[in-house]
């Protein structure tokens, strides 16, 4: 097997410029809507968790912009949009 | 430009098939915008990676004896999965190692910015780090786009923006994503020097293999591993449904499903002393012909993953092909609207016409019924399991005697199972 690494640091190995603004983000009162436990089984960079209230939350750092939760979730959840121009992942091999 | 400021066509994202529109109309000597929101073109694109050559070497008959493509995939296999069995079909032979190769191993950061150079080696203007904002409405058509707060215009937008299109979406072109029909993929790129890899898979020089995992590597949810070898790395990754993911038994978060696989001995021996170089991720149409928003309005053009141009029959999995043929059927298109001085909704409408004469809509016709088909939780689950109990009592030879083989198999296919398999045959027979 290759040499076994965690999530985060496979996702260190990608490139990132960061962004000044969230590009996702929960929609106001949302976060304990039930249609955002989906993103926590499949975001590919396990950027969504559950906290101690039950509502979910969201670390937009290691994006990769696949939009894999805005298709399970819904727009009526989540607020998404592109990072600004230049801005995000930039994938060197893709 | 035909009038002062105004392009004859601005295409909105670099991957393929926006790539494609803007090196076939910039070579036609239109005037020809191409906004990419990433750095350069490729950034922001993730393939499993393969690409099927065949179907479009003709449409761009300059551009594959130097593309920057990986390996020809010489080798097939197919994997079938159940818990700690594994049973693989290879397909390969004279045929698939003769020119012309029919598919190639690729990755999109090499080939993109490539391509995106031979675009503007045509003519095509291409601006990169600009994401487009909105499209600009007069008068019901769309007559350009807003980026970083410029408004840019042209004859004819074309929205090459990708699987989530916001673009189609603010041209009222694209209902809202339903999870069904969709599917997402994960993957790493895991480096391993060249004779390394070569002796690992036993290729020969530029061959190369394309292995699909069924069963086990998805936790026997609708989708499957690949493993794709190129130069110097594999691609190694996972696609999966998104409403399989969320909706259907036990759930597993991806990432998990992804490092399970990777410690599959099968799997883990392929990868060893490999350094992983990247982490990337996608979403993928795969609802085809029945999914479709509407592909132009009144001015404005879809294509690519935009339009949902993305197809899974089993053992090829395809959408790089659909993208470049599109693409250039929409520039064929736009190049007639530029003859005539006619880029009205009826114009624009031959790009239809266009796909309809070509394999992307005869395609997507012919495999209408193949999501359907193939979403069947059995394929995914007792099959695997089947083929590797069938495999163990043909070849188990136990302490003891051996059984005879036909009502040993025979145990398998009950009455009830029977049923079932003429069911889910039933439903395959229609892909």
């Amino acid at each position: 097997m290759s040499n076994p690494i965690g999530l985060k640091a496979k996702l260190g190995l990608d490139v990132f410029k960061h962004d000044k603004e969230p590009h996702i983000t929960i929609k106001a009162g949302m976060s304990g809507d039930k249609r955002l436990k989906k993103a926590i089984i499949v975001c590919p960079a396990g950027l969504y968790s559950e906290n101690g209230q039950g509502e979910v939350e969201l670390t937009i750092d290691g994006c990769l912009e696949c939009g894999t939760c805005l298709v399970a979730c819904g727009q009526e959840v989540l607020e998404w949009h592109y990072p600004s121009s230049g801005c995000g992942v930039q994938f060197r091999f893709g | 430009m035909s009038e002062e400021g105004k392009f004859d066509a601005i295409v909105v994202g670099a991957g393929l098939a926006g790539l494609a529109a803007a090196y076939t109309m910039a070579q036609e000597g239109l005037e020809v915008l191409v906004l990419e929101r990433g750095e350069y073109p490729g950034s922001k694109n993730v393939t499993g990676g393969r690409i099927y050559v065949s179907p479009i070497r003709n449409m761009f008959p300059e551009l594959w004896s130097k593309a920057p493509l990986e390996r020809y995939i010489a080798h097939e296999e197919v994997c079938v999965m159940d818990e700690k069995r594994a049973v693989t079909v290879r397909y390969d032979g004279l045929e698939l190692g003769t020119e012309p190769y029919q598919s190639y191993s690729i990755l999109r950061g090499k080939f993109d910015k490539w391509f995106g150079k031979q675009a503007e080696r045509k003519g095509a203007m291409l601006v990169v780090k600009s994401r487009v904002d909105d499209v600009i409405f007069e008068n019901g058509k769309v007559i350009g786009v807003r980026a970083g707060g410029e408004e840019l215009r042209a004859n004819v937008v074309i929205a090459a923006d990708g699987v989530l299109s916001f673009i189609a979406e603010k041209a009222g072109l694209r209902q809202p994503y339903n999870p069904a029909n969709f599917a997402f993929g994960f993957k790493e790129v895991i480096e391993l020097p060249r004779e390394t890899l070569e002796a690992r898979f036993n290729l020969q020089g530029e061959e190369g293999v394309a292995r699909l995992y069924m069963g086990d590597a998805t936790k026997g949810k609708f989708g499957g591993g690949f493993l794709y070898t190129n130069k110097e790395s594999i691609s190694l990754g996972i696609v999966v449904g998104i409403h399989a993911m969320t909706e259907e038994g036990v759930q597993v978060e991806a990432p998990q499903i992804l490092e399970d696989f990777k410690l599959r001995p099968e799997v883990a021996r392929l990868i060893e002393g490999g350094e992983t170089a990247e982490y990337a991720a996608h979403v993928i149409p795969e609802g085809g012909l029945k999914a479709f928003g509407k592909l132009f309005g009144n001015g404005i053009l879809v294509v690519g993953d935009a339009a949902g141009f993305s197809m899974n029959i089993g053992v090829t999995v395809r959408g790089m092909e659909y993208a470049l043929a599109s693409g250039y059927l929409a520039a064929r298109t736009v190049i007639q609207c530029h003859q005539k001085n006619d880029y009205g909704a009826a114009a624009l409408s031959q790009y239809e016409g266009l796909l309809k004469e070509s394999f992307v809509m005869k395609d997507f016709e012919n495999f209408k019924e193949s999501l359907h088909a193939l979403e069947n939780p059995r394929l995914f689950t007792v099959y695997p399991r089947l083929a590797g109990n069938i495999m163990r009592d043909l070849y188990e030879i136990p302490s003891g005697p051996k059984n005879k083989i036909y009502p040993t198999v025979k145990k398998y296919l009950s009455f009830g199972e029977l049923w079932s398999m003429g069911r889910d045959m039933w439903r395959l027979m229609k892909i």
